[in-house]
């Protein structure tokens, strides 16, 4: 059976930040221990990773639900006011015939980070459950959940400049609704969450077996 | 302690390896789960301050200019790429305001200016005060700095009003295309491991 050497085996942790190795401090000190090269704390794995990762994803699906049903914005012309939600948005795009630029909203800001909350979730219940199950693949599915995860953010920026080019009065208006705020707060909670889990637990299940 | 310094651990997998000395542009992978662990670049501190330099140019133009103007039956309506922080702000969405503010204005500012204070005096071979707590600023303001999305929200914006108005792109979209340019060429000119490795002999 292959030992892997692994730095939390051979008694040391890693930096987070400049990835110095050194050595684990005894466990009786209380406090935290500090990188000696650039200071940042140092920890073994992320503090708490599973608790506070299900607890950023489970803030993120309850406010999916208002991000999904609540106008991000309202288009007024003339007045005449037309509530906008994520889909809806996307579905004027390909009414308009702007088929790539509906297939990239789509892709941003449902596709996204509905896959981003479905990966972290299987994530988390593999790591729980001691999966053995390619640690390699599931690895890199977290590497790409947190890369992928801040261009959901695609729709937020376009309300920012559309509320900021058209504020003619009377004729066109268009208006932030209280959509976006909940839908911003689900990209930047799964953000979070992908940040506090640590992928190091997924071989740590690897290697309790071997 | 010197026979640590030789070892570097996954920082996805745990799994330590030993450092070898690499050729420029080659880049070690961890065998184990393939994460990258440390790459070696050409004169990494004078390109990335070359770079952080055209970025900071780049941003005081994108920033002081016209972004966009909008015209609609004869009236115009000019913006700034700050315009739509303000317009939050004024309607009191506070949240919002401050999320655009720092992914497309902030952020990316202490992440120019952050780098440019850490790495000019190590190149002349000085320790700047704080040096190891301002670069890993910069290390979390690459997460958080979002020009590039906020480039495709700006594209998405356009196609939405084309049909409605005239829209005129202004100096500083431009320049905010090149800033994004710059400084991701400065992200990759960087050699994260060469900065601490200086600091480190310098201290």
């Amino acid at each position: 059976m292959g030992f892997s050497p692994t730095a939390a085996r051979s008694g040391l942790m890693s930096c987070h930040a400049c990835h110095l190795l050194s050595p684990i401090p005894p466990l009786s000190s209380e406090g935290e221990a500090i990188c000696p090269r650039c200071g940042a704390t140092l920890h073994l794995r992320k503090p708490n990773s599973i608790s506070r990762t299900w607890a950023l994803l489970i803030a993120a699906y309850i406010l999916y639900i208002p991000a999904n049903l609540l106008p991000v914005m309202t288009v007024i012309s003339f007045g005449k006011g037309e509530a906008d939600t994520i889909l809806s948005g996307v579905k004027e795009l390909i009414h308009a015939g702007m088929m790539p630029i509906a297939l990239l909203v789509f892709f941003a800001s449902i596709t996204v980070p509905v896959l981003k909350l479905l990966a972290l979730t299987y994530l988390l219940l593999s790591v729980q459950y001691k999966s053995q199950w390619r640690p390699r693949e599931r690895t890199k599915l977290y590497r790409m959940t947190e890369v992928v995860g801040r261009w959901s953010m695609i729709d937020i920026f376009m309300i920012s400049i559309l509320i900021a080019l058209v504020k003619l009065d009377a004729v066109a208006t268009i208006e932030p609704g209280p959509g976006a705020i909940s839908f911003a707060a689900v990209v930047i909670l799964t953000m979070f969450a992908a940040m506090s889990f640590d992928p190091r637990l997924i071989w740590d299940s690897i290697e309790e077996k071997t | 302690m010197a026979a640590v310094h030789t070892l570097i651990a996954c920082h996805e997998c745990d799994l330590l390896h030993r450092m070898h000395p690499l050729h420029y542009g080659e880049r070690a992978k961890c065998s184990r789960c393939g994460a990258s662990l440390y790459a070696k670049k050409r004169d990494s501190f004078e390109h990335t301050i070359i770079l952080a330099l055209a970025s900071l140019i780049f941003f005081t133009i994108a920033n002081v200019f016209p972004f966009m103007t909008f015209e609609l039956n004869g009236r115009v309506q000019e913006s700034l790429l700050s315009t739509g922080v303000k317009e939050f702000f004024d309607r009191e969405m506070w949240a919002l305001g401050v999320l655009v503010l720092c992914a497309s204005i902030l952020f990316p500012a202490l992440k120019i200016l952050g780098m440019l204070y850490v790495l000019g005096p190590l190149e002349l071979n000085k320790r700047p005060w704080h040096a190891a707590l301002v670069f890993r600023m910069v290390e979390h303001c690459r997460t958080w700095a979002m020009m590039d999305v906020y480039l495709l929200g700006v594209i998405v914006a356009v196609v939405k009003l084309s049909d409605l108005a005239n829209l005129v792109p202004g100096v500083a979209i431009y320049s905010f295309v090149a800033l994004i340019l710059t400084l991701a060429a400065a992200d990759s000119a960087l050699d994260i491991h060469a900065v601490w490795e200086k600091m480190e002999k310098i201290s």
